[in-house]
């Protein structure tokens, strides 16, 4: 049977960036992903490395800076972001966050009107001013994801694209293969870091991962005018300017929905496209008139907390579980570095753990997503008759 | 009340609801529009015409190449234009159905697995002032095709533009060129060769790659007769111009291999070069959809499914005319376009339960078979025209013009220059680095060398970008996956998209980013105060019920930070 001392499932960012972190530690690592590297949330997000609030905050702003010339591939990463208020209140969050900032000792400067203008010369009247943070930033996270396949292989990783995993194998307690569309693969140890379906492959040794499904989208204008900073968010989105120069923003509502197998969930996108626009619209008056020629929607799993999950279990011990629980490409450098020395050391050197643990659902009851008030619970009476099961409408 | 910041109770408030929409009134829509409306069906007939003029200089939806006369920007002449130079928006008009000119759609959007809010299938409308929701009941798309474009040296020049660019100034009378080489003899070139002479323009020759000219030999000569002279084995070397505009094209003679041979050069002066090797079916809303759709190069490309009425996969949503198939036979003759409107008004009408079946079989049965003839694969016939101009041109040309990537870009699967990256391991990397990896995959070639990813939404290097891969590859260009569609199909700015019917609950419970309060609280704080808690990702979301999901985050045992 053909395997590697790790099997990580999922090559998004938080998969690529585990089997790099292990294969430069000398690791024999393979990669399985069903679609394409980053095709799902790795490949579909805003791109910002502005996390400090993480246990893994510190060690993301440390290796930002570091990333292209660690990985030898462009990530397009660049420094900094600004933040625009448009009312009293986001002021007001703004300098909250500057001083939670401080106490780790990250720089935030206050912007006039007319400071934040010269800087984001977009923005209008209806600016009241903003923060520069010296800290955090943005990458292009459709080429930082082949940044890390490609520097995987250079280092003799593997990666196997358009191989879906069909079951995991067990003896005596311990992970020792998975099966797959291509065939059996061997494993001493495993990760299973697989975004939506992680709970789904984590089910199949057993434990039991919560995790919410969820749709959300994105827009795209054509290209203006490159700004000196790219990182602007505010009302409500978050996004960037890439280097190319097109405005790429997200937010507002998402959708809760179902992955009941291991095939790509549709993602479709909505008519959320003219929200977003009016936001955007809104944030930067001066960008009224560009033109959007894009949307995306990506899926995305949430845990009850929000937190991500990033732990080794107790049992079978040779698996890793992580899930940025949406949150996850900014933090993949430093996620990757924890989860390689998860599975080396058997716990993470550079941060404390602790609040990511899975133990801390043990008691979640399965209808958490219900009781939360994330969806609504189902309709008794429709059970009763017998109608929810074996419909199509189940689910 | 559920996650007050999800889409639930935010669902797009809808402007009309209509039995039938139909999308293009060419042939087909009109045909279709008229059959249903004669049933007793409430039809909406939209069409792009008279085209937003700021679409038109980015080549929406036509390779217009810059040649529109300033009459082109002048709203009220167009619509005049438009209404006389298609008598079926009349006829539609007279027998009572809403006619809608000067409205694209942008996107299509339908409940699934994924998506379950919204009250039922809409389209997204708009003009050039704003953007709306229009809900229906059956569905047909009649979008026609779009220009197939294979550049060569010189192609980003303005005056190098399509056919179907071509026809519509040419139609509306607004076309700004008076010497034209048209490169391409079959029927479409001919066609565009003949018309642009009825326009009173210089035809200064017909280009064809091939030793064999392709249309109709009589009408061949016919035009030989009037002037207009034949390059057969001949490519493009160059389009020039000294000031962005082409003032001359450069031919160059090919031996039987498709080589150039030195010394044969010709340079014609000529303002206009216009591509007339084909066309490929509009199917991106069909895609948006999600209709099925295979491969077939005797069609023109990617082309929907469909059944006996003429219905696509997609629920209540039927395909007519040019976008379900075309083919070089088919340019001069809108008959087969007609038919299948006809055929496909009468399927919507049948289910919309306004005709009867057995009327409905009758009709099916005097229209016969309705379906575009299959005709030759056209594909390799493309694959011709670029062997050639790789050969003559080579590898510096443009492959996709919005984004500026090279021929050599595209197969090196390079970044794009802006970013000024060189490495060692980048310059080992290319499409056959990648292939090792999995099959071609075009999006993920988007997003690498970013072809196709530019302000024309890959309408003018769609085609070429696969034909180039698959050349490359060694692999037939039916194995190259269609890459994705997504809306909105037309680039419209952010104050047209702005949604002046939003409702409030959309308005008001922004987050964004799921608020839930604990996600982007800092880890180093022991307690969990609602009012701080968005602190870092609160970027302006009005909404303020933090607080009560944190209780209730509470409550739930095992859920809170531990």
């Amino acid at each position: 049977m053909p395997g590697a001392a790790v099997v990580v499932i999922g090559g998004g960012v938080t998969g690529l960036s585990a089997a790099w972190w292990l294969r430069r530690a000398g690791v024999d690592v393979l990669v399985l992903e069903r679609d394409i590297v980053g095709w799902h949330a790795s490949g579909r997000n805003g791109g910002g490395c502005t996390h400090i609030y993480s246990p893994f905050g510190l060690e993301e702003q440390k290796l930002w800076p570091q990333m292209d010339e660690l990985l030898g591939y462009p990530t397009e990463h660049q420094p900094n972001r600004i933040r625009v208020a448009l009312n009293e209140h986001q002021l007001t969050l703004f300098r909250r966050a500057g001083e939670i900032a401080a106490q780790r000792g990250f720089r935030t400067d206050f912007l006039s009107p007319k400071e934040l203008k010269e800087l984001v010369p977009i923005v209008g009247d209806n600016a009241l001013g903003g923060t520069y943070t010296h800290y955090g930033g943005h990458a292009n996270p459709q080429r930082t994801i082949q940044a890390y396949a490609w520097a995987l292989q250079d280092l003799g990783g593997r990666l196997l694209q358009n191989t879906t995993v069909t079951g995991i194998q067990l003896r005596g307690g311990r992970v020792t293969g998975v099966e797959t569309t291509r065939g059996p693969v061997g494993a001493e140890a495993l990760v299973i870091a697989a975004g939506t379906q992680t709970g789904l492959l984590a089910a199949m040794v057993g434990a039991r991962v919560p995790l919410a499904p969820a749709r959300v989208e994105m827009i795209v204008t054509e290209p203006m005018p490159l700004m000196t900073r790219g990182g602007v968010d505010g009302n409500g989105l978050y996004g960037r300017q890439a280097l190319r120069g097109n405005l790429i923003y997200g937010g507002g509502p998402h959708e809760w929905i179902d992955v009941g197998d291991m095939g790509a969930p549709e993602l479709p996108t909505s008519p959320l496209t003219r929200n977003l626009a009016r936001r955007l619209a809104e944030l930067f008056p001066g960008a009224g008139h560009l033109r959007v020629i894009r949307s995306w929607a990506g899926a995305v799993e949430n845990t009850p907390d929000g937190l991500p999950i990033v732990d080794r279990l107790a049992s079978p011990d040779n698996v890793v579980v992580a899930t940025m629980s949406s949150v996850g490409f900014g933090l993949s450098p430093a996620v990757g570095k924890a989860i390689s020395e998860l599975v080396i050391h058997g716990a993470c050197r550079f941060a404390d753990l602790g609040s990511v643990r899975l133990s801390r659902f043990a008691d979640t009851p399965p209808d958490w997503r219900e009781c939360q008030g994330w969806v609504p619970a189902p309709d008794r009476s429709a059970l009763d008759l017998g109608v929810l099961e074996g419909s199509p409408a189940a689910g | 009340m559920i996650d007050p910041s999800s889409v639930v109770g935010k669902a797009p408030p809808i402007e009309r609801r209509v039995p039938f929409v139909v999308v293009g009134a060419g042939a087909a829509g009109v045909a279709a529009a008229l059959e249903a409306v004669r049933a007793g069906v409430e039809v909406m007939l939209i069409d792009e015409n008279p085209l937003d003029p700021d679409l038109m200089a980015m080549d929406v939806p036509h390779y217009f190449g810059q040649r529109m006369s300033l009459s082109a920007r002048n709203r009220a002449l167009m619509l005049e234009r438009v209404i006389e130079a298609n008598p079926g928006l009349g006829r539609a008009d007279e027998a009572g159905v809403d006619v809608q000119l000067g409205v694209s759609v942008w996107g299509a959007f339908r409940n699934g697995p994924t998506q379950r809010e919204l009250a039922g299938p809409v389209l997204g409308l708009a003009n050039e002032e704003r953007s709306w929701l229009v809900r229906y009941d059956r569905l047909l798309i009649a979008a026609g095709t779009r220009d197939v474009v294979l550049g060569f040296p010189g192609w980003q020049k303005a005056g190098v533009m399509g056919a179907n660019g071509l026809a519509s100034l040419t139609r509306h009378r607004v076309f700004a060129g008076r010497q034209l080489a048209v490169l391409g003899s079959g029927p479409l070139g001919l066609q565009t060769a003949r018309q642009a002479l009825e326009a009173g323009l210089e035809v200064v020759a017909v280009v064809e790659v091939t030793a064999e000219l392709r249309g109709d030999p009589v009408e061949t000569r016919r035009l030989a007769d009037q002037g207009v002279r034949f390059y057969p084995s001949h490519t493009v070397q160059e389009a020039s111009g000294r000031t962005g505009e082409v003032e001359s094209v450069t031919l160059i003679r090919l031996d039987a291999d498709l080589a150039p041979i030195a010394g044969s050069e010709t340079e014609i002066a000529c303002d206009t070069i216009c591509l007339a090797l084909g066309l490929a079916p509009n199917v991106e809303l069909l895609a948006l959809l999600g209709a099925t759709l295979r491969f077939r190069s005797d069609l023109g490309g990617f082309v929907p499914e469909t059944d006996g009425w003429l219905g696509t996969s997609a629920p209540g949503v039927f395909a007519a005319g040019d976008c379900t198939g075309v083919h070089e036979a088919l340019v001069a003759d809108d008959g087969v376009a007609r038919g299948q409107g006809r055929l496909a008004g009468l399927g919507a009408a049948l289910s919309l339960g306004a005709v009867d079946r057995a009327r409905a079989e009758a009709v099916r049965t005097e229209l016969g078979g309705v379906g575009a003839r299959p005709s030759e694969p056209v594909h390799a016939y493309w694959r011709h025209w670029l062997r050639s101009s790789i050969r003559v041109g080579g590898l510096e040309v443009y492959a996709c013009q919005c984004e500026e990537v090279t021929r050599r870009e595209l197969i090196g699967v390079q970044p794009p220059r802006y970013l000024g990256w060189h490495s060692a391991g980048m310059s080992a990397r290319g499409l056959g680095t990648l292939l090792r990896d999995g099959p071609i995959n075009q999006d993920q070639i988007k997003r690498l060398t970013r072809a196709g990813m530019g302000p024309c939404q890959g309408r003018r290097c769609r085609e070429q970008v696969a034909l180039f891969l698959a050349e490359e590859a060694g692999v037939p260009v039916g194995q190259i996956p269609l890459p994705s569609f997504r809306a909105p199909v037309r680039p419209l700015s952010l104050q047209v998209l702005w949604p002046r019917d939003e409702p409030e609950a959309a308005r008001d419970h922004w987050v964004s980013w799921f608020g839930i309060p604990t996600q982007f609280t800092p880890h180093w704080t022991s307690h969990v105060d609602a009012s701080e808690t968005t602190v870092f990702m609160g970027l302006g979301g009005e909404s303020q019920h933090g607080g009560s999901s944190v209780e209730k985050q509470r409550e739930l045992p095992g859920t809170g930070r531990g």
